[in-house]
């Protein structure tokens, strides 16, 4: 499912809004998402899960055209942990033979 | 620092967009649900800016019960793995951390 199926489907579940208006809806609400967790913030859905950040420590590493070493820096990378029911409802459709 | 909640991502809505409270607060909870539907049905998800959500099929493992030692198999399973996107991992390196 892409993001316009996605707009497309919550547009096509509830009455009062327009694919216009659930289009901008849905990209507020990733915009708003990417902002929290640009700024350190925590992302918490009951049920769906929760997103954070993870650092990971500075490294050398390689540039993989010319072999030469590089130093790379320490750096935060977003980090999503599924809820309880979507972990089950996913285990349900493997159980289903989806 | 608090979290991000489904709340505060209503009030977003009502406040930038003018939908009203009760719009608002369907069109995130459907959010969320259509999202968890299509991963439910073995479909993967694709936020372009933001990432993919998909799934990974586990076969059965032996797994130990960590307070007794005693043997028990962890069964056949499907997880949901996130993988963020260019734009956001970008936004995201740029956190310095400082202000947690």
């Amino acid at each position: 499912m892409t993001k316009s199926e996605l707009i497309e489907l919550i547009a096509a579940r509830q009455s009062q809004l327009s694919s216009k208006d659930v289009e901008l809806a849905v990209k507020t609400i990733l915009e708003q998402m990417s902002q929290s967790l640009s700024t350190g913030e925590r992302i918490e859905i009951r049920g769906f899960g929760s997103f954070s950040l993870h650092y990971r420590e500075p490294r050398k590493g390689r540039n993989p055209k010319t072999g030469d070493a590089v130093e790379l820096t320490g750096k935060y990378v977003p980090h999503f942990k599924p809820g309880k029911e979507l972990r089950e409802r996913v285990n349900l459709g493997l159980q289903e033979g989806l | 620092m608090t979290a991000l909640t489904k709340s505060e991502m209503a009030e977003r809505l009502f406040e930038e967009l003018g939908l009203n409270k009760r719009e608002a607060k369907e069109v995130v909870e459907l959010f969320f649900e259509e999202i968890r539907a299509s991963l439910q049905g073995n479909e993967q998800v694709k936020l372009s800016g933001f990432g993919n959500f998909d799934l990974r099929d586990k076969s059965q493992r032996p797994g130990r019960n960590p307070k007794t030692g005693e043997e028990i198999p962890i069964s056949a399973r499907r997880v949901v793995t996130f993988r963020p996107g260019q734009k956001l991992k970008a936004r995201v390196e740029e956190y310095a951390g400082t202000e947690s």
